[in-house]
């Protein structure tokens, strides 16, 4: 089966090469171009954060404009030691925590609302506009409605609480949108043929759906952490007493002077690397989990 | 065999989705315990929806279901005792051929060693032990389709329900796994219901073939009634190999039937049990290879029917010549020359010719 068409590919390949660059073997002056385009946008994109990771690593001397003076650890350390830096590690704490239950909500949530979706039911319309509507309103303005109504209903502003609730208007949009596109390749008949087989909802739910849609919830987890993780409009005015990160890092801005407030956007980076490459390592463990599977007979 | 437990009863059957229009229209239908049974008819003609509603998929709208004797209108799937083979197979993507056979006992609360025993059995019946790990996108067409019917059958279901199960394969395979089919079915020994639209398929397969339109059942029998003695018009054209073509009745003779027209003056049709007066207008069919082709002028059989026409095409089909012919306006009219036959005297488009048959090959239509 496989004969013909690599024997067909040599003409086919020649066939593609010769309508795109009718100069054998150079590239066109295009490609240097479009290379100098990505270029650029690659270091427009990378060049500042780059810039605050470098003066991160300064010495004591180090200031908060290049050129850079000494290369040393001592803003890592002093990042976590200082009092005068504020409460890093509190904050750091209640974003991870504050992320993970928004993480958790919105897995669930966009799951159950994704498989409703799929038929049409009363006033379905307007749920969907609803939801958007929540995605496009903005977020400082909405972290300030949501602020009010605690406010005016006399509760305290809390980041589990009306933070989460804010973080929520923002991350459940987002996550059902990314799986409806999931859900689109979702047959129904397999659904029908656990039901044909015996399966109870729960055990087609837990035997089926969610195992064939894994891929899509880790990627819908990713978005939720990240999202929440970095939040600072819809925070701002709803976290209460005790910061966010972000809320902690941009009370730096204001009042620290030091490069260890470059410390802390290293330290927030790395971690954010460390958690997107998690996740991607657990939806290439579990393709490769399946393929290996096959394949070993 | 006193046993009926696959036996299958449709009475009244009714399905409405928009409780105006009845995609299923009152169908009576008794399937034998053990047969293989065809739903034939064009896409939309209700098969597939009969099919759902016997495996518990849908609900009927009115009329009842009943295998071996008890009513399963109401009941899950698993509690019909019936499985069913869907269209796209639904194999579950992130599953191992045996796991995807083995799911069925799964979630019945079996354990890993004892549904793996089962489940190996019956991959060795349908020849899949070399594959059993391998995933169902790793899979050829044909050995997914084994899969799909692995999976159904593993429970033992008294009824086998299989919605199009050949259509996703090419042609080749699909003849192969035709007469796969037909051996799973005897070595199970169980009903198999089979919705189709192909009429190859149905007769090839069935012990029972029944012909649909538009919700209702036209025909319903032994394959060979139906394909050889279509009951009218519809089903003469679904099942093919037939000429049909109207003409009035010019009077009736004994129990033969004259027609009231130029071209067909030299036709007579069998009047058989009808009714029928001077002045109707009927449908006749004749087999297409029923029929012989004249140069004009040769002599033909004493009482035959024949047909004056011209030549409009000549199809080679191997085993066989297909000629078309100009012989009744407004129908078609084919006829197939076993291909020795046809190079003794071949023909050309363009020839006049003599078609005719013998008078009790026609028939009347309903």
């Amino acid at each position: 089966m496989s004969a013909a068409p690599d024997a067909l590919s040599p003409a086919k390949t020649g066939a593609r090469r010769r309508a795109l660059a009718p100069s054998k073997g150079r590239r066109p002056w295009t490609f240097y171009v479009l290379a100098a385009i990505f270029t650029f946008y690659v270091v427009a994109l990378y060049g500042p954060m780059f810039c605050i990771y470098v003066l991160s690593f300064q010495d004591l001397r180090g200031g908060l404009v290049f050129p850079m003076k000494g290369l040393s650890l001592h803003w890592f350390v002093d990042l976590f030691t200082q009092a005068r830096t504020g409460d890093v590690a509190g904050a750091f704490d209640r974003s991870i925590k504050l992320a993970i239950l928004v993480t958790v909500i919105t897995v669930v949530v966009s799951l159950m609302s994704a498989l409703a979706f799929r038929r049409r039911f009363p006033g379905d319309t307007i749920v969907f506009a609803l939801m958007i509507g929540s995605l496009v309103a903005p977020g400082l303005v909405l972290g300030i409605g949501v602020g009010l109504m605690f406010n005016a209903l006399g509760l305290p502003t809390t980041w589990w609480g009306s933070a989460l609730g804010a973080q929520l208007s923002w991350t459940l949009p987002f996550g059902v949108l990314v799986m409806f596109a999931v859900m689109s390749r979702f047959d129904s008949a397999w659904e029908e043929a656990a039901r044909d087989l015996g399966a109870s909802r729960w055990q087609t739910l837990r035997l089926v759906i969610v195992p064939v849609l894994a891929p899509g919830l880790v990627a819908v987890a990713l978005f939720g952490f990240t999202l929440s993780y970095d939040e600072f409009a819809r925070t701002l005015q709803t976290a209460g007493p005790q910061n966010t990160l972000p809320l902690e890092i941009w009370s730096m801005t204001l009042n620290v002077t030091s490069p260890a407030l470059y410390a802390l956007g290293t330290v927030t980076t790395i971690i954010s690397f460390l958690i997107i490459g998690a996740s991607l390592g657990a939806i290439v463990w579990i393709q490769k989990r399946r393929g290996r599977r096959a394949s070993s007979t | 065999m006193t046993n009926q437990r696959g036996a299958i009863e449709l009475a009244g059957l009714t399905k409405s989705y928009d409780g105006q229009t009845n995609v299923v229209q009152g169908v009576n239908l008794k399937i034998p315990n053990g047969a293989y049974c065809c739903f034939l008819g064009p896409s939309g003609c209700g098969k597939t929806t009969i099919l759902r509603m016997i495996a518990g998929h849908e609900d009927p709208s009115d009329g009842e279901i009943l295998i071996g004797g008890d009513n399963v209108v109401g009941l899950a799937p698993a509690e019909r005792g019936t499985a069913m083979m869907f269209q796209s197979y639904a194999l579950f993507p992130h599953l191992s051929v045996r796991d995807n056979i083995a799911f069925a006992l799964r979630v019945r609360g079996q354990g890993k060693a004892e549904r793996y025993r089962v489940a190996d059995a019956m991959i060795e019946k349908v020849r899949l032990t070399e594959l059993r790990d391998r995933l169902p996108g790793q899979l050829s067409g044909g050995q997914q389709q084994r899969v799909a019917l692995a999976r159904a059958a593993v429970t033992e279901p008294r009824v086998l329900l299989l919605d199009e199960p050949l259509s996703a394969l090419d042609e080749q395979l699909r003849i192969q796994m035709r007469s796969e089919l037909r051996r799973m079915q005897r070595e199970l020994g169980v009903t198999f219901v089979h919705v189709t639209h192909s009429q190859l398929e149905a007769i090839a397969l069935a012990d029972m073939v029944v012909v649909m339109e538009k919700g209702r059942i036209k025909q319903a029998g032994p394959a060979r009634d139906v394909y050889a003695a279509p009951r009218d018009r519809y089903v003469a054209e679904f099942l093919g190999g037939q000429n049909v073509f109207s003409g009035r009745v010019g009077a009736v003779e004994g129990d033969v039937i004259r027609l009231d027209s130029a071209e067909l003056k030299s036709v007579i049709v069998p009047l058989g049990a009808a009714h029928v007066a001077a002045g109707d207008r009927i449908d006749v069919a004749v087999r297409r290879d029923d029929i012989n082709l004249h140069r004009p002028g040769a002599p033909l059989a004493a009482g035959a029917s024949s047909l004056a026409s011209r030549v409009m095409g000549v199809e080679y089909q191997g085993n066989f010549v297909k000629v078309m012919l100009d012989a009744v306006a407004g129908d078609e009219f084919v006829v197939y020359v076993p291909e020795r036959a046809f190079f003794e005297d071949p023909l050309s488009v363009g020839d006049v010719v003599m078609a005719a048959w013998a008078a009790e090959r026609s028939r009347l239509l309903a």
